[in-house]
């Protein structure tokens, strides 16, 4: 039996779609069979940031509707060649009333008897599309970015989450430079740990290669030089239970600047 | 410190330091948000009142009010339940 994690923020735009691609991608590339499932009916993202949009024949709809299998509708992702990183698409044509939390909780049950890592994307927002994603989930990861308005909305949804029985959500810092902490203009970590009270699962600096990897359709998770591709492969590692430390998220650091100004630059 | 300020210039330490404001501000405005309580909590809370409190009297159920109070810092649960009536203490013995 797998598990059901449901990646969340309320606000829009902070990275939930990114952050689902890259740790899908990420625990595929460990060895993991894993589903993405996109809960964002009528708004669909996950499909064209994991590069798998032209193949789409089926979707959410379809399978809980019970029109088609949940199989018939899961698109494998090529690049690994067994088969173990799926996508569940969200449909585009319709709203959030066209699936209900029942049928949601249904559609987990089913997908964690055949895949370890059962990944819901979820979409912005606290109405019916929020309701149905953490239906089925069994455990929840909070994203935020260190912004007032992010951060404000992660403390709302750790409290929905709660009132869902979804207990000790686990944050993901996104977006963070380091520089801007530095300098006092930027919330740090720990300020943001002080202020939502709930443990850290990982923290990703802001890395021009996400946009990179976004405009090819493949996620940064599996390029060996992306930053925030480190940090999802460490957060991706965390999610299997090994302990691997906060990393180092100082490349602009006073070190890094004298070996820039030497010409020994890292990149 | 004019030598500190002139090597955190050079080393790009400077800032306006905001983020304390972030964080005083977000403070306070998640006070409040964490005092409200969502309508359907409120009204759940509202019928199991009722129902334990019908037990020992009868009540005026559409006159029921029950808000939470802010003031200041503090949070109060207020209830205003006009009573009909007291039941039999027996009554309630045999049930």
């Amino acid at each position: 039996m797998g598990e059901v994690i449901v990646i969340t923020s309320g606000k829009g735009g902070v990275g939930k779609t990114t952050t689902t691609a890259n740790l899908g991608a990420g625990l595929a590339a460990l060895g993991y069979k894993v589903v993405l499932v996109d809960t964002d009916i009528g708004l669909r993202n996950l499909d064209v940031v994991m590069g798998l949009e032209n193949r789409i024949v089926y979707d959410i709809v379809d399978a809980t509707s019970g029109q088609i299998s949940v199989n018939k509708a899961l698109i494998k992702d090529k690049r690994f060649s067994d088969g173990r990183l799926c996508l569940l698409p969200a449909a585009q044509t319709r709203d959030k009333t066209a699936v209900n939390p029942n049928q949601m909780r249904k559609l987990c049950e089913e997908l964690k008897k055949d895949f370890d890592f059962v990944l819901i994307d979820c979409p912005a927002g606290i109405e019916q599309g929020f309701r149905n994603a953490v239906a089925g989930a069994e455990k929840a990861i909070v994203i935020t970015t260190p912004e007032v308005s992010a951060i404000r909305d992660a403390d709302r949804i750790v409290g929905l989450l709660e009132a869902q029985e979804l207990r000790n959500p686990r944050l993901i810092i996104n977006r963070l430079r380091p520089g801007m902490v530095r300098k006092g203009d930027m919330m740090s970590i720990e300020d943001m740990v002080e202020i939502l009270a709930i443990d850290v699962l990982g923290v990703v600096p802001e890395d021009d290669l996400i946009i990179v990897s976004t405009n090819k359709g493949e996620p940064a998770v599996l390029d060996e030089k992306s930053r925030a591709g480190q940090a999802f492969r460490n957060i991706t590692r965390r999610l299997t239970g090994v302990d691997v430390p906060l990393t180092d998220l100082e490349p602009d650091g006073f070190m890094d600047r004298m070996r820039k100004l030497f010409g020994l630059g890292r990149r | 410190m004019a030598v500190l300020d002139f090597l955190s210039r050079v080393f790009g330490r400077e800032g306006s330091g905001s983020k304390n404001v972030a964080k005083e501000r977000l403070r306070l405005v998640l006070v409040h948000d964490r005092n409200s309580i969502a309508p359907e909590v409120l009204e759940d809370l509202k019928e199991d009142l009722i129902r334990v409190i019908s037990n020992y009297m009868e009540i005026d159920v559409q006159a029921l009010e029950v808000n939470l109070s802010n003031e200041d810092s503090s949070v109060a649960l207020v209830a205003s339940i006009p009573i009909l009536g007291m039941k039999r203490r027996q009554r309630a013995n045999w049930s």
